[in-house]
């Protein structure tokens, strides 16, 4: 197994490369100039006024008149010694600005993970036990609708009955939890209880049917045989069965966390990496958005081998193949 | 002999989207202490569902038992409910059961000590060293070969002969009264399926309980079984002593799975082997007379007009359902 | 009693020796299982009234979504103006239901764009194996390798957004599932005897593929189509809504929910009713999904 996790991890920083690279490639081919931009100060009829003379200054200060191979191994070379280069718009180191900014999305990312993972399997095994029952079919069919609410549109809903009508949290904006816990977690029951919402509904409905799926299995059927007590059953021979395959999609559903906090971000006014990274988009602003590719393309790698590790530890049919 | 189980007119139906399959309509039988008994019979003809009715494993949203008593030790199981007190202290220990999938039927993500020792501590109350050791005996006894370092294995790591072995053990660890073993050696080759009911066979004696063989192949009750049930659509159709059955049986059906099987010591060419024309019926639109009819050839005029027939007695322990006298072999 | 037994006996005997169980017709049991839970009922009924909704736009529309009308900005709900107007005047109502062509056209196209596009790969990546199954392979997991949503608003974002550059993003990002999806049901439908039968009898690569392994990969792939539908419509909208997805004047739902944030205290329905258009298109195309799914294979029901 070890050689397995090996490979993988190799494979996942080949990958990481390649998508750097692609996305190095594309921005550079696209049209529009962020420097141009940059220097007219964002305003669009002074773009023209740029003297070519200082351009060129600027793109040789840049380090952007090198053929695109050489800027790409400059950029990747400055990675491993942590430099993450600077933005363009912001005139900021933005190692310091990830920094800054990486932690609180981190932070609303764990809090949405756990309570929709954990919530989600709990409902769904609940679901599982008592298929058929009342409790079963409002579950489910909440699950069903939780699955079709867009995130950001939630988020709005909340913000408009809990934060005006009802007065009873803040509309927006970011505390350092450290600084004034009570207030930040105010601030943040909204935004994480947005993106959750999803998460939940879509592992229930997995849990549920991986749990039905073990279920009918004869293995069980032998545990019955055995006289083994209904706790027992679903604890030792269900729920261990189940899991396994529960786990695999784990490393996905950490992904749509932090795609969700791009949208929960913007609609509540957090500024962490989500918005730092819809913000570099819409400039243009290449530095960031290497770097954010690169962040975020690292933490799922990581987190995918995280999930495999754990996977083969799980199921001894993997552990000792 | 006393009867260590009387089943009595049991029935188990399917409410199914096509409509209620009887599949076990009226079953009676008794087992003996300390014997081997057969129920035999085509794909589909309740064998399985009646010995699963009396552990009550039946999936009861689409399964039910409408009605029989299932008498055990002075009590019928069948009023207690299922996955009660009284009957999880019961399975596994009292009666136990094989079943015919050893790959599918051991849970993959624990160890064969695990499972093994699930029973012992659940149903003899050892703790976990004692388990471990008695795990460890009983895995020698089924001819594991080196069984202290296998016990610790996961199922997957056994071949499926060894797996079945397993399942032996496990149905024999508390040492029960009763073993069912429904299709045990279907899915294993040849050479496995005869060391494994040597094996049963053995165990079986040594500790004077009654073994149970649900099976469709005729030659593993032949050879093992003391006493056999035929079934038929859901219903026993002919019992009796083993060599009274295979010696002469009398049931049509009886006599027709004979015909088509080849038996060793017969000449070549001395008989034709004839299987029987038609199909199983539908278990959904059973007709009132006899279920067999359709496919019989010593139908006669009273087959057509009345009921499906009860047991009459034939000879000594020698029931049929039928009402032609068949005077020959 | 004694002659219900007689007919019955006699017509029994005069069928002849074999009575067959009679056979339902498989559409019939499709049908059944699929209208039988109420559920795949109303979700089928949502995607036919959304795709009628659609294409008569014009005539269920009360007024031209387009046209701006800054006498009567920001009105509440009203008879004329059902869901009230905008911050330009324009009625809500009728931009919802022009709204409903523009998912229905980002998302039918984007996902059968994947689909297909998907399912050649795949099919090739299981039929040929070797090198093409490695690059194939690598090429997805390379896609897989970031959160869908932030690659498809760096395509979407960087390219500038309309509705063309959507309908590439988001059916881009959705290549990698259906490539997986079809490649693992081809290798394993590849196992099967009848595939070397087909070797066996000199049939040609192509042929293999679109006569043998593409018909038996197929429920699954019906599966993907229609809840690819539900996440390519949660996709737009989310795009719409940070900007860069359908460009204004063009009604979107997303963008609305997105125009109608900052009259949030005042105009709430701005925001509130195309997000349930969205759910309610959502709702529709999963539950026809896990209709479909459980009515081509029970066997499936419960893991996709």
């Amino acid at each position: 197994m070890t050689a397995y996790i090996i490979r993988r991890a190799i494979i996942g920083v080949i990958i990481l490369i390649l998508v750097t690279m692609i996305v190095f490639l594309f921005m550079r081919l696209l049209p529009g100039d962020p420097l141009i931009v940059y220097m007219a100060g964002y305003d669009i009829n002074r773009v023209n006024s740029v003297g070519p003379a200082q351009y060129q200054a600027m793109l040789h200060f840049w380090g952007l008149d090198r053929p695109i191979p050489v800027q790409y191994i400059d950029w990747l070379g400055k990675i491993f010694r942590g430099d993450m280069g600077t933005s363009i718009k912001l005139q900021e180191n933005i190692s310091v600005l990830i920094a800054e900014r990486m932690p609180r999305t981190a932070y609303i990312g764990i809090i949405t993970f756990i309570i929709g993972t954990v919530g989600g399997i709990f409902v769904g095994i609940i679901c599982a036990l008592r298929r058929g029952s009342w409790m079963d079919n409002v579950l489910t069919t909440i699950s069903n609708i939780g699955m079709t609410i867009p995130t950001f549109w939630l988020g709005i809903l909340l913000m408009y009955f809990l934060a005006y009508k009802m007065g009873w949290l803040p509309t927006s904006g970011w505390t350092n939890p450290f600084e004034d816990f009570w207030m930040s977690t105010k601030q943040l029951i909204m935004p994480i209880l947005s993106v959750a919402l999803g998460s939940i509904a879509g592992m229930a409905r997995l849990t549920r049917s991986c749990m039905l799926e073990v279920m009918r299995a004869d293995y069980v059927r032998t545990a019955w045989a055995k006289g083994l007590q209904e706790r027992v059953i679903v604890v030792r021979h269900q729920i261990k069965n189940a899991i396994i395959p529960i786990v695999t999609v784990l490393g996905g559903a950490l992904g749509g966390i932090l795609g969700g906090s791009v949208f929960i971000e913007t609609v509540f006014a957090i500024p962490g990496m989500g918005r730092l990274m819809t913000t570099a988009i819409f400039d243009q602003d290449y530095q960031i958005v290497q770097a954010g590719v690169l962040l975020f393309g690292a933490i799922i790698i990581f987190s995918n081998l995280a999930v495999d590790i754990i996977w083969g530890w799980l199921d001894p049919r993997i552990r000792l193949a | 002999m006393a009867a260590v189980l009387d089943v009595q007119n049991l029935k188990t139906y399917f409410h199914t989207e096509y409509g209620l399959v009887k599949a076990v309509d009226g079953v009676s039988f008794q087992i003996n202490q300390g014997e081997i008994v057969g129920l035999v019979g085509e794909s589909g003809c309740g064998k399985s569902v009646s010995i699963l009715s009396v552990m009550q494993l039946i999936p009861t949203p689409p399964g039910e038992i409408v009605d029989g008593k299932v008498l055990f030790e002075g009590d019928n199981l069948l009023q207690y409910k299922a996955n009660g007190p009284q009957i999880r202290a019961i399975r596994g220990s009292k009666i136990t059961m094989i079943f015919q999938e050893p790959m599918t039927s051991l849970n993959p993500v624990l160890t064969i000590c695990r499972q093994l020792t699930e029973s012992l501590e659940l149903h003899l109350d050892m703790d976990r060293q004692a388990a471990r050791e008695r795990a460890i005996e009983l895995l020698k006894m089924v001819g594991v070969p080196d069984a202290a370092s296998r016990v610790d294995d996961y199922p997957h790591q056994f071949s499926g002969g060894m797996r079945q072995r397993v399942m032996i053990a496990m149905a024999l660890s508390c040492n029960p009264m009763i073993i069912f073993a429904d299709e045990p050696t279907t899915a294993v080759d040849v050479t496995t399926q005869a060391q494994l009911l040597e094996l049963m066979k053995d165990l079986v004696t040594r500790q004077n309980a009654s073994l149970v063989i649900v099976t469709h192949n005729l030659g593993v009750v032949a050879r093992y079984a003391q006493r056999i049930y035929v079934m038929y659509a859901g219903r026993i159709v002919e019992s009796g002593l083993s060599e009274d059955i295979f010696g002469h049986p009398h049931h049509p059906y009886t006599i027709g799975l004979l015909n088509s099987v080849p038996r060793l010591g017969e000449k070549h060419g001395t008989r034709k082997l004839v299987p029987i024309d038609g199909l199983p019926p539908d278990l959904i639109n059973m007709p009132p007379t006899c279920a067999f009819l359709p496919r019989c050839t010593y139908k006669v005029e009273k087959c057509q007009k009345e009921p499906w027939p009860a047991l009459r007695a034939v000879g000594d322990q020698h029931y049929i359902s039928c009402y032609v006298d068949i005077r020959e072999k | 009693m004694a002659d219900d037994i007689e007919k019955t006996a006699k017509n029994s005997d005069a069928i002849g020796t074999a009575v067959a169980p009679p056979r339902h017709s498989e559409w019939r049991r499709i049908s059944r299982v699929f209208f039988g839970r109420k559920l795949y009922a109303i979700g089928f009924a949502i995607c036919v009234l959304l795709i009628l909704v659609a294409i008569f736009a014009p005539w269920i529309a009360t007024h031209d979504p387009l046209k701006t009308d800054l006498r009567h900005k920001l009105e509440q709900p009203s008879w004329t103006h059902l869901l009230g107007t905008d911050s330009v005047g324009r009625d809500t109502f009728s931009r919802i239901v022009y709204g409903t062509r523009t998912s229905l056209l980002i998302g039918f196209t984007a996902v059968f764009a994947s689909a297909i596009i998907g399912t050649l790969m795949g099919l090739a990546a299981a039929y040929f194996g070797g090198w093409v199954f490695a690059i194939i392979m690598r090429f997805t997991d390379a896609l897989m390798a970031l959160p869908g949503i932030i690659l498809v608003l760096l395509i979407a974002g960087l390219a500038g957004g309309g509705i063309p550059v959507v309908i590439f993003a988001l059916g881009f990002g959705g290549i990698a599932g259906m490539c997986r999806m079809m490649c693992g049901q081809a290798l394993s439908v590849k196992q099967n005897d009848y595939v070397l039968a087909g070797r066996a009898i000199g049939m040609s690569d192509w042929r293999m593929m679109l006569t043998q392994i593409f018909p038996n990969a197929f429920p699954p792939l019906m599966v993907g189509i229609t809840m690819g539908i539900g996440g390519v419509v949660l996709g737009e909208a989310g795009l719409s809504f940070l900007g860069i997805g359908v460009m204004p004047p063009t009604p979107s739902w997303g963008g609305m929910v997105n125009n109608g944030q900052s009259y949030l205290l005042t105009n709430p329905i701005l925001s509130l009713a195309p997000g349930v258009a969205i759910m309610l298109l959502v709702f529709g195309f999963n539950m026809l999904g896990d209709g479909v799914r459980d009515a081509v294979d029970p066997k499936l029901r419960g893991v996709l």
